[in-house]
């Protein structure tokens, strides 16, 4: 079965009480056609282990090379994806949207 | 995000009550606000909005601009009848994430055997629906044919905020069954939430066709309007 972003946020707090540093990824904002609704959750601990999906699978390196930083210095970071964006070079979204990911800390 | 932030999220959703983790987007500590506090909570129309459509999104005020994520309990799937046709709903809805309950009190029917890893009470649905009430989370199907189980269970679905009520049978079937509801004192406004026959207009022939038939419906009710049925 594929995990809900529900169960995804009990894992994320599993994850945590058990001693393992925790980042979640959300999605905050999406336009034209984005992958994932807004909503969706991606949880990555401090060894780049991670449950869910912030674009079925596009973006998602990315945002858990983001996520080492963010648990690396504690401060929150707003993400943006699409190919209005420069870093549609680097990583895009092939189905031509953009999305707007916030990735925290768990503390 | 404090993890008791997330631990109270995730404790709410277990009890099958809805909860609103708020994010200034701006900075600012975040906070959690439970279902049962949101009048009294600055933000509450907004929240309330959010939650009245129970999907996470953006909130933008004149004090900021803010994210809520919203949690809203598991999604129930309630069946009277461990029949042909359960047997094939149970499996497919809980791949769509349905938490599915069937009741039969025929005991014949209600075997372990017929349905393996569900949960499967062999009692009547009255006394069933009194201890696990029926609440805006959750779907109702009737599935017996035999309104001795099916009638008890239509008229706790009806008094409840179920955000679908479906039942099986032909429109004659379904004409008798709307007269002994009426006598039980359920107005014409009440019976119309009974979708009947039940499940989209698909043709459907085999049980596991009639299956996905309630399911589109049973989805159709969660997705296309908001929990409470009221169009979004």
């Amino acid at each position: 079965m594929l995990a809900t972003d529900d169960q995804i946020l009990n894992e994320a707090e599993a994850w945590k009480r058990a001693g393992r540093q925790v980042a979640v990824a959300t999605v905050i904002e999406t336009w034209g056609s984005a992958p994932r609704p807004v909503g969706s959750h991606l949880v990555i601990d401090g060894e780049g282990n991670f449950l869910g999906s912030v674009s079925g699978g596009c973006v998602e390196g990315e945002v858990i090379t983001q996520a080492l930083d963010v648990i690396a210095d504690a401060t929150p970071r707003m993400l943006e994806f699409g190919v209005a964006d420069e870093t549609a070079w680097r990583v895009g979204l092939s189905c031509g949207g953009r999305i707007r990911v916030f990735v925290e800390p768990v503390t | 995000m404090e993890l008791e932030s997330l631990a109270t999220l995730n404790a709410e959703r277990a009890a099958r009550r809805a909860a609103v983790l708020v994010t200034p987007l701006d900075g600012g500590p975040q906070r959690l606000v439970k279902a049962a506090d949101v009048a009294g909570d600055p933000l509450g129309a907004g929240i309330a909005e959010r939650l009245r459509l129970g999907k996470s999104g953006l909130l933008e005020t004149d004090a900021g601009r803010y994210f809520l994520t919203v949690q809203v309990p598991p999604v129930r799937l309630v069946v009277t009848g461990a029949v042909h046709i359960s047997q094939a709903l149970a499996p497919m809805a809980r791949l769509i994430d349905l938490d599915v309950t069937i009741i039969d009190p025929r005991t014949a029917f209600a075997s372990p055997e017929r349905f393996p890893d569900v949960r499967l009470l062999a009692a009547w649905p009255d006394a069933v629906l009194r201890d696990m009430p029926i609440d805006r989370y959750t779907a109702f199907a009737a599935l017996t044919h035999d309104p001795k189980i099916d009638d008890p269970a239509l008229a706790a679905a009806l008094r409840s905020e179920a955000f679908y009520v479906g039942a099986l049978g032909s429109r004659k079937t379904h004409a008798k069954r709307l007269e002994r509801l009426g006598e039980q004192g359920f107005s014409d406004m009440d019976l119309a939430r009974i979708k009947a026959p039940i499940g989209l207009p698909i043709g459907a022939v085999s049980p596991a066709e009639i299956a996905l038939a309630i399911l589109g419906e049973v989805v159709a009710a969660l997705r296309l309007t908001s929990p409470r049925g009221e169009a979004s």
